[in-house]
């Protein structure tokens, strides 16, 4: 079955010029594994609101690719978020849900998708215009790509193993990323000289 | 409908002196007016919420954006947002500028919102987020500019209660 971390190391190359916003626990612990960079955020708590903070940054800043990285633990938590996320639609938004069927931090207890609940059928039902579930590495890494360019929304579901690192706590300082992001989304977005005139929707 | 239009242009135009570049809303009777002011700005984004806590993460990204915003809501919907504010805004040090109806207080007609208006206040207080009401609009402006300044230099979540004396204006009998 596909491993999560191996998802990641086939991404990270093509993050250098995006905003990442990720969840917490393995997701986080392994991106910082494979290396932290200063333009990806950790949201170690308040689960749901990756997604939220992704469409925060991509309304304020359209000219800027944001990725958020998501979890089927956290997503559940905020399926109202969808419908927030896909009323507003933002083209600089991707939006990755690994889905290991578990709340794997805290036990592995199963979640609703292991027993049928279909989050791309969710995201799509909510309106998100580009939506796929992938199995593979090779699936995932295609379809990323395609998720990069389809210039719309897009919620790519991949399908990974509930395996995580063996520890989750990592010695970057919750603050520290906080305050290193912030300066980092403000130098990248003085360098894109934007003209940030925002798009309004309903 | 006895919502306030010129008490809602007054904050409406606080906001914009404070150089809010984002409103999350949730809609609720006494915000209309603010919510439709949002909406008929070119200049605001405004983002409707499925539910509160939403804006908590929104604002984040916006304050990472460089955008400073407000969030709007009912006080239910501020006992909604709990989480994300204490996990996320507290945890990370994120300052929100929140304006909240205070409903179910004296002259609360609506049954259904009477339980809320006896917890907003304690709930704020056990919080440790500064609060202040919004009940005269000679004093809208530098309330709200004050909120924001504080929520600014303390990094820290600050509130300001819509009264009912500021939003709502009964019909004469």
């Amino acid at each position: 079955m596909m491993q999560r971390i191996d998802c990641l190391r086939s991404i990270r190359n093509r993050l250098d010029d995006c905003l990442v916003v990720t969840i917490m626990g393995a997701v986080a612990a392994e991106m910082q594994s494979l290396g932290h960079r200063q333009n990806f955020f950790y949201l170690q708590h308040a689960m749901g609101l990756a997604s939220s903070t992704g469409l925060g940054l991509a309304l304020c800043l359209p000219e800027q690719k944001v990725v958020v990285i998501d979890g089927d633990g956290s997503v559940l938590m905020n399926l109202g978020g969808f419908t927030t996320l896909a009323r507003y639609r933002p083209k600089n938004l991707v939006h990755v849900v690994f889905d290991n069927e578990s709340l794997l931090s805290v036990g592995g207890f199963p979640t609703a998708t292991s027993t049928g609940s279909n989050l791309e059928e969710i995201a799509r039902g909510a309106g998100v215009g580009w939506t796929r579930t992938v199995r593979s590495l090779e699936d995932f890494t295609r379809a990323f790509d395609e998720a990069s360019a389809a210039g719309q929304l897009s919620c790519l579901v991949a399908k990974v193993e509930a395996a995580g690192p063996k520890a989750y706590v990592t010695d970057l300082s919750l603050l520290e990323n906080r305050f290193e992001f912030r300066r980092c989304v403000e130098r990248s977005s003085q360098h894109s000289a934007l003209s940030s005139q925002p798009v309004k929707n309903k | 409908m006895p919502v306030s239009l010129k008490n809602s242009q007054v904050v409406y135009e606080a906001l914009k002196k404070c150089g809010i570049g984002l409103v999350s809303a949730l809609p609720e009777t006494w915000l209309v007016h603010l919510i439709r002011m949002a909406e008929d700005d070119p200049k605001m984004i405004l983002v409707r919420l499925a539910k509160e806590e939403e804006g908590v993460g929104i604002s984040a990204g916006a304050h990472f954006a460089g955008v400073k915003s407000a969030m709007l809501m009912q006080n239910h919907g501020f006992l909604a947002s709990i989480n994300g504010i204490v996990s996320f805004a507290q945890l990370y040090r994120i300052p929100l500028l929140k304006l909240i109806s205070y409903r179910g207080t004296f002259g609360e007609r609506d049954p259904w919102q009477t339980q809320g208006g006896g917890v907003t206040e304690p709930l704020l207080r056990a919080l440790r987020i500064p609060y202040e009401f919004l009940d005269d609009p000679a004093q809208v402006e530098k309330r709200i500019a004050d909120a924001q300044t504080l929520a600014y230099s303390s990094l820290h979540p600050t509130a300001l209660l819509l009264t009912r004396e500021l939003m709502w204006e009964e019909a004469q009998p």
